[in-house]
């Protein structure tokens, strides 16, 4: 356990100290890409990974949220004004999709989230009059809370580090409550669950309400990140891509999203410049993480950490007067 | 008048076509239960390969129809190794399916990319289909009937394999009860194999014969998924009569709403599939809830 304490804490130390020793704006703007797409990916993996319910739409409910900050700053409101009128607007977007979404679970969960994001970007690309169609909305400026200008590289990588850490947290908890484990009770035993008095729908219910409240929280920092919205945000490939993120790390652990989000945008960004096929690369990288590691990164290196660590032990206790303290 | 008779040819050719796609789609997902997101890719892939041999770009020039056939083989061999290979190890796995599939969608429109560049590839019809029929005033293209005639050709070949051959009923049984058709003997795993590969090939051959109308591009594979979904999900998964109704309904929306709601077309494209899952979700003709 204390292993696991110094770890993170190791890990909180380098988030924080990253921009002075990171070589550059470019790659510290990496880091606040990986973060925030983390937050989105925390926020599918609670309906994929804990509530085994696989979404193909997340990047539908991302744009409605990024385009309703467009908008509103484009109506002239105030940054505050804007972010929550677009988180609003992000979870009543939510909840429809919830309420058409969830009468199905598998497959047609699967096809209902699908058609729904397609229908979302069909609006986005077509109905030019509210989203500028292909051309997109742009922000022209970034908030400065406190009196810090986000227009920094380095400041807004901080801003994304405190709602990345927040959401980390509300995540953690949201695991260990009554309702997270009652959310796995229903991804394993969804007739049991009914049977012990649980409403297994109003708790996939609440789950999604949770997931489109951190889909929504990235959406807003993403769009004052790239300072543009258009259709292409919410196309079917945007939404493969955090779901491949969320499977990628290892769905329904709490670390998995965030290293399949650092795994998706350092190939996406970074590798990119130097392969120029670095889409093949994803698609490859993809296909052998579910031959070799069928239940992601996090949990396979764990495993394969495990099984080395055991047959240390398994040795040492085979020598003469081995350690035989622990079993 | 002219312009709504033209515009419904244009939309049952286009069903034609979906129905190619779609049928194989949705054998795959009535019998294996996989949401087999790289369909349009194989149709991309036997777009690209047939018109690799009928403009004779490796400096082998063949015959419409020959080439056709060369890319229908080639592509469901693909599947049939995919098959074998991939999905076969990931059995009720739907993340992992999803994850499979669609990283082989990112590798091979990244394949196509790198092989046959950016630019749009244009497709001569046959030579023997290029003239025009005409029916009193109005002008039809060969080559669009012709395709409404192949794709009713395709569709009584299917549905006699399906349902006066032995294989046919060994397939109808794996999609209706897996786990039985084991019991008494079908070795289902090899269905699927051979399902798989007939799927790929379809869609393969949708492909090249839709390259006259459509052309091959760079996003054909993402053009053409989310159609077949919408045609599989309306007719019912597993359902070949399903996917023959659905690919004609969905011809003449995705026609008409060009025409007609250009701002709203996908959403007029998506809405009577959602409808069909909220108030039907086994499809109008499937027998099972996906």
């Amino acid at each position: 356990m204390s292993q696991r304490i110094f770890a993170l804490l190791v890990a909180f130390v380098v988030l924080v100290t990253l921009p002075y020793w990171m070589a550059g704006v470019y790659y510290v703007n990496v880091a606040s890409q990986i973060l925030f797409y983390a937050i989105f990916a925390i926020g599918l993996n609670v309906l994929a990974g804990y509530g085994g319910l696989v979404s193909l739409g997340h990047a539908g409910l991302f744009g409605v949220t990024a385009y309703a900050t467009g908008y509103m700053l484009q109506l002239g409101f105030g940054h505050t004004v804007s972010i929550i009128a677009a988180l609003i607007v992000g979870l009543i977007a939510m909840a429809i999709y919830a309420l058409l979404s969830l009468r199905s679970t598998g497959i047609g969960f699967i096809m209902i989230t699908l058609a729904l994001g397609e229908i979302l970007w069909g609006l986005a690309y077509r109905w030019i009059s509210l989203t500028g169609g292909d051309n997109g909305l742009s922000v022209k400026t970034r908030p400065e809370p406190f009196g810090f200008p986000l227009a920094d590289a380095n400041t807004f990588y901080y801003a994304t580090l405190v709602v990345f850490l927040l959401s980390l947290a509300a995540m953690t908890i949201f695991v260990r409550s009554p309702l997270g484990a009652a959310l796995m009770g229903t991804r394993d035993q969804p007739r049991r669950m009914t049977t012990l008095g649980y409403h297994v729908w109003a708790i996939r219910f609440y789950a999604c309400i949770f997931s489109g409240l951190l889909t929504a929280v990235s959406a807003v920092l993403f769009v004052y990140y790239t300072q543009f919205i258009s259709p292409q945000t919410l196309a079917l490939t945007s939404s493969a891509e955090v779901l491949l993120m969320v499977i990628s790390g290892g769905a329904g652990t709490l670390l998995g999203p965030i290293v399949g989000s650092a795994l998706v945008v350092v190939v996406k960004t970074v590798v990119s410049g130097y392969i120029e096929r670095w889409n093949f690369l994803l698609g490859a990288i993809f296909v052998a993480i579910v031959i070799l590691m069928p239940e992601g990164l996090v949990p396979g290196s764990v495993r394969l950490w495990r099984m080395a660590w055991r047959k240390r032990e398994r040795r040492a206790s085979t020598l003469p007067g081995g350690a035989e303290a622990n079993p | 008048m002219t312009f709504w008779l033209v515009l419904a040819v244009n939309s049952i050719t286009f069903g034609g076509l979906l129905f190619l796609l779609s049928a194989g789609f949705s054998l795959i997902f009535g019998l294996m239960r996989i949401p087999n997101l790289t369909h349009g890719s194989l149709f991309m892939l036997g777009a690209y390969i047939g018109a690799t041999f009928v403009i004779g770009m490796l400096g082998v020039k063949l015959n419409f129809w020959l080439a056709a056939l060369l890319a229908t083989l080639a592509v469901a061999m693909m599947g049939a190794l995919a098959e074998r290979l991939l999905l076969r190890r990931l059995p009720g796995d739907q993340m992992a399916q999803v994850l499979v599939t669609l990283g082989l969608s990112f590798m091979a429109a990244d394949f196509c990319l790198m092989v046959w560049g950016g630019d749009p590839l244009s497709v001569n019809t046959p030579s023997t289909l290029t003239g025009f029929a005409r029916f009193g005033a109005l002008v039809f293209p060969n080559y669009r009937l012709a395709i409404i005639v192949i794709a009713v050709i395709v569709a009584i070949a299917l549905w006699l394999l399906l349902e006066r051959t032995r294989l046919g009923a060994m397939i109808r049984a794996g999609v209706d009860d897996p786990d039985m058709a084991r019991v008494v003997g079908i070795r289902v795993s090899q269905l699927f194999t051979i399902v798989f590969a007939l799927g790929a090939g379809l869609a393969a051959f949708a492909g090249i014969i839709g390259g006259p109308i459509l052309s091959v591009y760079p996003g054909l594979d993402q053009d053409m998924l989310p159609l077949a979904l919408v045609v599989v999900i309306l007719g019912g998964t597993g359902s070949l009569l399903g996917s023959f109704v659905g690919s004609i309904i969905v011809g003449f929306i995705y026609n008409f709403g060009q025409a007609l709601l250009p701002e709203l077309a996908y959403f007029v494209l998506f809405l009577p599939m959602l409808l069909v899952l909220l108030l039907r979700p086994q499809g109008l003709f499937g027998r099972h809830v996906p």
